[in-house]
């Protein structure tokens, strides 16, 4: 066993789904999902703020779920499939939430917005999953996403803007449509 | 960030194994707080054991009647668990008043348990914390100390213990079950489990032993009486408790209460639990007879008791 002094970096070999397509690479253990998808597969759309998971502008979506991937490590996520902004939509072929940002302005540096995006995009899937949040009233009841909700449910994304505003009035006009088509 | 050999566990018993095998290795499940902590180098293990494929990632009724909850249950999982919501909405409640959605989607109920101190002078490698570097003081004490905590303090350490999951666990009277190096289980009461500081160095902070693996956390039949959990923190959303309440009142005013945000460990006490019945004040005098506040911190001991009069009169509103 080597002592914790002579301790050398040690790499490994990681596998996962990145939008879709199957990607291998050879990593450092230390190296954190995020600088994986920016540093190495030069996914630059998720954004470093904080690196430890307090402004959420590196979320992702892993299995469906939204995490912060400055706070895991890319060889935890041997065999997963992740979605970055990237593999949400395209310049040409907007996701709706992307184009209801840009209607909305719900953003002014922009820095924030893929991890806003991301964060949102799993989060409408959390409410209609039945998953309750803090402000929610009855914890067995059925779930509405009402401005309070998406407030109290988006907290984990910072926007050092202050777009807020119009980020929820993006991501509501989203929830609006999406439950009149489920109608 | 040091570096670190990795692999990845199949089993419980693998995780044990492999854990007594090697020094230096610690165990990771969601992450969330060991990675925050190696990339400041204030915890740099030579070796990382992945436990998030070992099983016990599911939620169970007892034979008793109660929730056996499997230690790599995700946060988000456990508050949004059928029989969590309808039987133990303070844990669901203490569960979701804490961190953000992406957060809960990783932390796990064994990490959340053993998640370290949030004091910022624990997380400043150049300042004295005797939490980090045992002997070196307490930068805390005359220092900045609005957050800390008023009871279950000592000269050595005076830091609030910020998991609002475990207040609700303490005041539910559930046990942590701990698989040993070799393989066997035992049981820890969740009172015994969250260790206050005392004046002997270094501090010892849970009562888990060296190379142990928490399994599951076991809840017993869900309390007669209503249920709370009340946060203060200096914003709406994703922050650190100020003071918490957890409680359970039944129909007569008596019950259980339980504080997080102003103690070393989650705060309950027999005096605290009789004193329900005649109101806030006695609550907070029984719960804060100790209590050794600092002059930054004081204003908790006021907040405490106002915010148990806040339950109290939700669960007197029928
Ligand atoms: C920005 C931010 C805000 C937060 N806000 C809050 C808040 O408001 N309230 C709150 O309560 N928490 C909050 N947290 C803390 C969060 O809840 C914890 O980080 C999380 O619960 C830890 O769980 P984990 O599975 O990620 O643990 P890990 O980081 O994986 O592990 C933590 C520790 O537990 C050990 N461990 C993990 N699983 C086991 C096991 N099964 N057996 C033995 N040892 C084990 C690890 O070795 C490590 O020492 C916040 C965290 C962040 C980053
Ligand atoms: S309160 Fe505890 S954690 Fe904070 S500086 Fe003092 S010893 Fe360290
Ligand atoms: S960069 Fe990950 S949360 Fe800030
Ligand atoms: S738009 Fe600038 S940080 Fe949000």
């Amino acid at each position: 066993m080597p002592s914790p002094q002579s301790q050398q970096p040690c790499e490994v070999e990681v596998t996962f789904t990145v939008n879709g397509a199957p990607r291998s690479l050879r990593l450092d253990t230390r190296t954190t999902l995020l600088d994986a998808l920016r540093e190495h597969l030069h996914l630059t759309g998720s954004k470093k703020g904080c690196d430890h998971g307090q402004c959420g502008a590196c979320t992702v979506i892993v299995a469906g779920r939204r995490i912060n991937s400055c706070l895991t490590l890319a060889v935890m996520h041997d065999g997963d499939a992740i979605t970055t902004i990237e593999g949400l939509g395209t310049p040409e072929k907007l996701h709706p939430l992307q184009a209801a940002f840009v209607r909305h302005d719900g953003f002014q540096c922009g820095y924030c917005t893929p991890g806003q995006i991301c964060s949102a995009k799993a989060m409408l899937d959390e409410i209609a999953a039945g998953i309750p949040s803090h402000v929610t009233t009855d914890l067995s009841g059925p779930l509405w996403p009402s401005a309070a909700e998406l407030r109290e449910r988006m907290s984990g994304n910072i926007c050092r803007c202050a777009a807020y505003p119009n980020i929820i009035a993006a991501i509501a006009e989203v929830a609006a449509d999406d439950a009149a088509q489920a109608a | 960030m040091k570096p670190f050999t990795f692999e990845r566990a199949a089993t419980p018993e693998q995780a044990v194994v492999a854990l007594a095998r090697t020094p230096g290795a610690r165990l990771i499940a969601g992450g969330t707080n060991l990675l925050d902590l190696m990339k400041l180098e204030i915890t740099a293990p030579t070796h990382l054991i992945d436990v998030n494929h070992i099983g016990l990632d599911r939620i169970e009724d007892t034979g008793e009647g109660g929730l056996r909850i499997g230690a790599l249950v995700r946060n988000t999982d456990c508050a949004a668990h059928p029989r969590v919501r309808r039987d133990y909405p303070v844990l669901c409640r203490a569960i979701l008043a804490g961190a953000s959605g992406q957060l809960r989607n990783k932390a796990t109920t064994g990490g959340n348990l053993l998640q370290r101190t949030r004091c910022p002078y624990f997380y400043d490698g150049n300042l004295p914390c005797n939490k980090r570097d045992p002997g070196s003081g307490c930068s805390a004490r005359e220092g900045y100390s609005r957050n800390h905590a008023v009871v279950g303090v000592s000269d050595s350490c005076i830091c609030a213990f910020p998991s609002d999951m475990s207040v609700a666990l303490r005041l539910l009277d559930a046990e942590v079950e701990v698989m040993r190096p070799d393989t066997s289980l035992r049981r820890i009461a969740i009172s015994e489990f969250h260790l206050a500081p005392g004046e002997s160095l270094p501090i010892r902070e849970f009562a888990l032993e060296p190379g142990e693996l928490i399994t599951a956390v076991i809840l017993p039949p869900p309390p007669a009486g209503r249920q709370f959990y009340r946060k203060v923190r200096n914003r709406a959303s994703y922050a650190f408790a100020l003071v918490s309440v957890a409680a359970v009142v039944e129909e007569d005013g008596s019950g259980r209460i339980a504080l997080g945000g102003i103690g070393t460990i989650p705060w309950r006490s027999d005096a605290g639990d009789a004193a329900l019945p005649r109101g806030a004040a006695a609550v907070a005098e029984a719960l804060f007879a100790n209590a050794a506040p600092t002059e930054q911190n004081r204003y908790k001991l006021k907040l405490a008791e106002r915010t148990i009069a806040a339950v109290l009169a939700a669960a007197n509103s029928g």
